[in-house]
């Protein structure tokens, strides 16, 4: 028997699966457009280059997001468009080639181009999608140029990813042989642990998508089946199967749960022996439970609230509730799609409530009443919900942090520990500096 | 279109949402898709703001652009009035909702609310964030005075200003109306409203009342008090108290300006400030005719460069600023220096200029810091936009006799200090000392040290003369190598050698 197993209760009655009640909201929705996904995922896909054709505002919101990542040459930038681009079509795409072609030409390590489309340039209809097939035809075979939507209008937060790796799907060349690939980009670091893990089971050419070198794309066909990472990828998924591929149900690989849960799912489509993956997985499951325990001391019986944001709302409250014994009060989401969250929702306890899209001022009247022990918001709510006194965690740290498997179980559960540790001490000085210091213990 | 990393200036929308979250009373109601909030994080993290700005936006989608969008907005900004009962609110289209063409200002007209409703044109594919906010806070300015008029005021009335321009998400703004507002009151002058700052629409509708204005920040505030010049007579004053003799000469406008003696204000500043035996004392003299590159907004970059050579005694070698509603003021000011301004927003002009310049030290924005940093030059901010540790807790202003001593240290500080110069030029030969050593506190793998370029690769270096380069601080190699090359340059020599290194040291020599 583990700690982990001695904490853990016998898991709550669950029925979100069956009827869940989903508050859909329509409103102010406080959250990034998809173009931030950018942010990650040229760190990830080191041959890449995103440029965003967009307004002052979308390379402003870059800087913003990017924080001082953008003075390290990074492998994005904005075409901004100026009043004649306005004008007529036909101009804004010789201007665009003009852009890609002095871009390309001072970096010529680029091997793929995305053009990554925004509000602006989606309202005004300029064709990325061909765009991006005319400038192919000019740079390749040294660059590949995609295009995709990352805009405000059409994509939250996290969903830029999905547009992004969806439109790599086409470019991936075509297998019949059977192998694991597992989608969404996570840290270097987690992936590894996940490729080590999958090869103790006999998978040795388990793939990622995105690759580390987004040139070199992994193979798909009727024999692939599809691990997701990340929960928003549901446009990747569904161009995956439309290569013949089978994506599979499992939950997302948060906490020694939700890992196991997932390396199971993974490794059984590809037919390896439970005895086989419980040896393998033996070593990192102890340990996240032992790592786990002294976070689940500091969480257990305190309550959560999530603000939608990165549609990874649901699997970590999925974590906190299981495996740290936190209350659920409201689960927020961008959006919530169901065949993807099957496997979640089935494991989330009773009585919570979930809620799609947002309406920000009513939804912070409901966490006003609730006064939840911790609430999960972004940079914009975090501070002025402090001041009024709530406890918060700001979400985007859960989309930059390696969060995701054995290793990095505890880690997550600091995330959410450390607000309340900090609030705990601040608390207890000012409490000690207003009563003065301790009498001394042997006096 | 053009191809753009980082960018000095954000959209105009951003400049309007600095005027109303630095008001009190006022909402904004933006017709902008999903993801334009994240400006609301500005707010709440650079400055640190404990409440959300007064912002609603309509979150407009993909979807909703086939039906009615003008519709979403009406029922947006009629439960904004619901939520907040401002007294007043403004309205306008982010970039993509000037897009789709529907028209704010007229729609909010159609929802007949009980509280003035001011529309705005941005402009986004034209303007920016400093003439956003100049725009809204006109326009907050000429729709809360509606009505009024010029009155005079009774004789024997103490003598009262406005401060105007002091807004959200500006540089030491907090601090600068603090301090104004106390050398105001040196003179004898009472302040009557400031503005954006805290102000109300209320408030905004007593400006007509004070005696005149003090234009702290021309960026925000110019337009308005020009219309309040033309409207109510109020004179304003032009100089900026940046800097002791700015302040000196502030002082004697305003005094003029209310018809009060300036001497006694005039006194306390030579009584306070301490800036100026600090700039006098035998520390400061290794300060003489440092190189300094100056670049940021038109008002800071004018004001420093004062500093710079009246007060501080360095030599100003470049000037220049991002913001060309003020490029006129920043080239006149250059030419007095004997310089051409550099006007432009393109960060990798800035860097070669600053480069080409060769500056001992760098004063600008966030950016012009991480070009200094690498290039290996000594930095110091003194203009938006900045990072989060340029809202500081600590009084920081950067205006008056408190602002003089900031700047002081702030300036001096990144600079290698005289005794630490002179010491590191004496120890040179000893192994912690000489320059191929890391700092200590780096420990053994420090980063090489950046490799020097040589200004004309026609003229060649002799070995012992390289040699003898070598054993000059790096600090001020950098100087002597550029001034040997010139000096070899003027004379005809293809070869430097020692001699020549002495020739020049001497030719040039301070």
């Amino acid at each position: 028997m583990t700690p982990f197993d001695r904490a853990d209760p016998a898991p709550p009655a669950t029925g979100c699966a069956d009827t869940p009640p989903v508050l859909r909201e329509r409103g102010q929705h406080a959250v990034f457009c998809g173009l931030t996904g950018i942010i990650w995922l040229h760190r990830k896909m080191r041959d890449a280059f995103f440029l965003i054709v967009g307004s002052r505002t979308c390379a402003h919101l870059m800087q913003s997001a990017a924080g001082v990542m953008i003075f390290a040459e990074p492998r994005f930038a904005t075409a901004i468009l100026e009043e004649q681009d306005l004008a007529g079509l036909a101009d804004a795409n010789d201007e665009l080639d003009r852009v890609v072609d002095r871009l390309l030409a001072r970096r010529p390590d680029v091997k793929t181009l995305f053009l990554v489309g925004s509000c602006p340039s989606e309202v005004i209809k300029i064709d990325l999608a061909r765009a991006a097939q005319r400038l192919s035809r000019r740079h390749l075979p040294t660059t590949r140029v995609l295009a995709y939507s990352g805009s405000g209008i059409e994509t939250t937060f996290t969903e830029g990813e999905d547009a992004c790796l969806a439109s790599l799907v086409p470019e991936m060349p075509a297998t019949k042989a059977g192998s694991l690939l597992v989608i969404g980009s996570l840290p270097d670091m987690v992936e590894d642990q996940f490729a080590r893990l999958f090869a103790a089971m006999g998978l040795e050419d388990t793939a990622f998508l995105p690759a580390r070198e987004a040139f070199a794309l992994p193979a798909v066909g009727p024999g692939t089946r599809v691990l997701m990472a990340q929960p928003f990828l549901a446009a990747t998924a569904k161009a995956l199967e439309d290569r013949g591929a089978v994506v599979l149900s499992a939950p997302y690989p948060f906490g020694a749960e939700g890992t196991e849960a997932w390396l199971r799912a993974g490794a059984e489509a590809l037919g390896v022996s439970p005895d086989h993956i419980t040896a393998a997985i033996a070593p990192g499951k102890a340990r996240a439970a032992k790592a786990l325990a002294s976070a689940r001391e500091k969480l257990a019986g305190r309550s959560v609230f999530f603000f939608p944001d990165s549609q990874l709302e649901i699997p970590l409250a999925r974590f906190l509730a299981r495996e740290m014994g936190m209350r659920l009060i409201e689960v927020g989401t961008p959006y919530l799609h169901r065949r993807h969250m099957a496997a979640e929702m089935a494991l989330l306890p009773d009585g919570v409530t979930l809620s799609e899209g947002q309406d920000v001022d009513r939804q912070l009247d409901r966490a006003r009443a609730a006064r939840p022990d911790l609430t999960v918001c972004g940079l914009g709510l975090a501070n002025p919900l402090e001041a009024e006194g709530l406890a918060t965690k700001w979400s985007i740290e859960l989309v930059f942090s390696p969060i995701h498997g054995f290793e990095h179980a505890a880690d997550l559960a600091e995330l959410f520990t450390r607000p309340l540790t900090r609030r705990a001490l601040l608390a207890h000085a000012q409490d000690q500096s207003t009563r003065g210091p301790e009498p001394c213990a042997s006096s | 279109m053009r191809l753009t990393v980082w960018t000095y200036d954000g959209p105009p929308h951003v400049g309007a949402m600095r005027v109303v979250t630095a008001m009190r009373g006022v909402h904004y109601v933006l017709h902008a898709p999903q993801g334009d909030t994240y400006a609301d994080l500005l707010f709440t993290m650079i400055e640190r703001r404990d409440r959300r700005p007064p912002v609603t936006y309509t979150t407009f989608k993909a979807s909703d652009l086939g039906a009615d969008t003008a519709a979403l907005f009406k029922e947006t900004a009629r439960a904004a009035y619901e939520r907040f009962r401002p007294q007043a609110m403004i309205v306008s289209p982010s970039c993509t909702g000037e897009l789709i063409q529907d028209d704010p200002g007229g729609l909010a007209k159609a929802l007949d609310l009980p509280v003035p409703v001011i529309p705005l044109h941005l402009n986004s594919y034209q303007r920016k964030e400093n003439w956003g906010a100049a725009e809204t806070f006109h326009a907050l300015v000429r729709g809360c005075c509606r009505g009024r008029t010029y009155e005079p005021k009774p004789a024997g009335a103490r003598p009262t200003a406005n401060i105007l321009g002091p807004a959200a998400l500006g540089f030491r703004h907090r601090d600068d109306q603090v301090e104004v507002r106390r050398l105001l009151g040196l003179l004898g002058i009472d302040v009557a409203v400031t503005a954006p700052w805290e102000a109300s629409p209320a408030d905004l509708a007593r400006l007509p009342e004070a005696d005149f204005n003090v234009v702290l920040y021309p960026e925000v505030a110019d337009t308005a008090a020009k219309w309040l010049s033309r409207t109510f007579r109020q004179p304003f004053t032009r100089t900026i108290p940046i800097g002791l003799n700015a302040t000196r000469d502030f002082l004697r406008e305003a005094a003029e300006l209310a018809g009060v003696d300036p001497a006694p204000a005039l006194a306390a500043v030579e009584a306070e400030a301490r800036m100026p035996w600090y700039s006098a004392s035998v520390d400061s003299t290794y300060l003489t005719g440092k190189r300094v590159f100056i670049f940021g907004d038109a008002t800071h970059a004018i004001a420093a460069a004062r500093v710079a050579s009246e007060e501080l005694g360095f030599e100003v070698c470049g000037i220049g600023t991002y913001g060309r509603e003020f490029a006129r003021d920043v080239r006149a000011a250059a030419e007095r220096l004997s310089l051409e301004a550099l006007i432009t927003d393109d960060m990798l002009e800035v860097e070669e200029a600053i480069a080409a310049a060769r500056p001992e030290l760098v004063l600008g924005t966030q950016m012009e810091r991480h070009i200094a940093k690498r290039l290996g030059l000594p930095c110091a901010v003194i203009s938006a936009p900045v990072h989060v540790q340029d809202h500081p807790a600590r009084f920081a202003p950067q205006m008056g006799i408190e602002g003089a001593n900031v700047i002081f240290d702030t300036w001096v500080h990144p600079l290698m200090m005289g005794l630490e110069e002179h010491l590191l030029t004496m120890f040179r030969d000893d192994p912690e000392f000489h320059d191929e050593a890391a700092p200590s506190h780096l420990g053994p793998a420090a980063p090489a040290p950046v490799a020097e370029d040589t200004a004309d690769a026609a003229l060649a270096w002799a070995a012992d003369a390289e040699q003898e380069l070598k054993k000059i601080p790096f600090f001020v190699r950098g100087k002597a190598r550029r001034n040997t090359e010139r000096f070899a340059a003027d004379h005809g020599l293809s070869t430097i050698t020692i001699e020549t290194l002495y020739d020049a040291k001497a030719h040039f020599g301070r």
